[in-house]
């Protein structure tokens, strides 16, 4: 057994995203999209705030449709359990340009800090490796610029890193809810007009 | 790789020689096909079925576009968003079973008003041997329908065709969500 993460959610996704330059960025319902909107607001982000299970593959399609970009999809543990299937689809599919990063608290937080599988002792990491994904943790401040720099280069096939963060309640950053809005500006970012 | 049944259509038969084939090689999912390319439909996503079969090998074949597997019809609702954001128009293929697979997850394609093209093969609805796929079928429409996916059904291979122009017409240029019901009496009894 490893010891208790002791990683803070808010300066892992900060440092995670610190001179993002191209980086395109969809943040999973709960605290990864209020992480990700913690880090700095950006018309390269889409947030979402519900569609549970959804993040990765938004990153997926998204990787496909831009493949000279690079995706990092940031979620939680609840949310890619929810989505586990996914990876072996992420898997099939290979996308280079694609890195989900799972942050990873062991727990429900935000509704009601309930233990979830990851606190039960299920690995995302192991799951996704079995898929066939290259795989990261993070357990230590040093490991998230490693990370960080991965983000910026392509790889092999897609990549799935893990951040094991503390279970702590956080107050909430919260990004624009207007969906329509949302996705039309990551569009216009991309140089996409709305219809 | 299994044998192509209906290799006479790639090799450009006629429609006298096709109306002669129809039992055995329906000539709309290669019609549905072109019409979607025209459309410049870039990614496709599939659950497989039965009733999919040729218009997923079409796709699978054509280098042009992206295909993905799914493990779960909800899955390609998230990757056509993800597609639509990076500029790319998808279309996403099922069977009716698979559609009560999607529900929750259609509320991101409706919220944002993502274009979403479904292809939707039915079971369940005509001659159907497996009761499994009874209660599902009948739920289909209703189901999309309370989500907000509008659905155009079809019952022949003319409507069909007729229905997925127009359905892409909705979905890429209206930003609509749009499911096209492909009638079970279409496609023919399952044989078992």
């Amino acid at each position: 057994m490893t010891s208790e993460p002791s990683l803070d959610r808010r300066a892992a996704v900060a440092a995670l995203l610190r001179d993002r330059g191209d980086l395109l960025v969809v943040s999973g319902l709960g605290s990864p999209s209020y992480d990700v909107h913690a880090a700095g607001d950006h018309d390269a982000n889409y947030y979402l705030w519900g569609a549970m299970g959804s993040a990765a593959l938004i990153g997926l399609g998204l990787a496909q449709a831009q493949p000279e970009r690079m995706i990092a999809a940031i979620t939680g543990d609840g949310e890619q359990l929810m989505g586990l299937g996914g990876l072996a689809t992420i898997a099939v599919a290979k996308p280079k340009n694609l890195v989900v990063i799972v942050i990873d608290n062991g727990h429900f937080g935000e509704t009601g800090m309930q233990m979830s599988h990851t606190g039960r002792g299920v690995e995302i990491a192991r799951v996704a490796e079995a898929c066939g994904l290259e795989t990261r943790i993070a357990r230590r401040v040093e490991d998230l610029e490693t990370m960080r720099l991965e983000l910026h280069r392509q790889g092999s096939g897609p990549r799935l890193f893990v951040v094991k963060v503390k279970a702590q309640a956080v107050p909430r950053s919260l990004p624009l809810r207007d969906a329509v809005h949302l996705k039309n500006r990551l569009r216009a970012h991309l140089g996409l007009q709305p219809n | 790789m299994r044998q192509n049944e209906w290799a006479g259509e790639e090799a450009g038969v006629t429609q006298s020689n096709l109306a002669a084939t129809e039992p055995q090689a329906p000539s709309w999912p290669l019609r549905v096909y072109e019409v979607l390319k025209r459309a410049e439909v870039r990614q496709m996503a599939f659950v497989p079925d039965a009733g999919h079969a040729r218009l997923i090998e079409l796709f699978c074949a054509d280098n042009e576009v992206v295909t993905n597997v799914l493990t779960t019809e909800e899955e390609g609702v998230a990757i056509a968003a993800g597609a639509w954001l990076g500029g790319e128009r998808s279309v996403l293929l099922m069977q009716s079973s698979g559609v009560g697979n999607c529900i929750n997850m259609l509320s991101l394609a409706t919220v944002s008003r993502f274009p979403l093209l479904m292809l939707v093969t039915m079971r369940g609805e005509w001659a159907e041997f497996n009761s499994w796929q009874v209660p599902m079928g009948r739920a289909t429409e209703a189901a999309l329908t309370a989500i907000g996916v509008t659905c155009m059904r079809a019952d022949t291979p003319d409507e069909l065709v007729e229905a997925v122009g127009s359905a892409a017409t909705l979905a890429y240029e209206a930003d609509q969500q749009i499911a096209v019901l492909i009638s079970q009496r279409m496609l023919g009894k399952k044989t078992w």
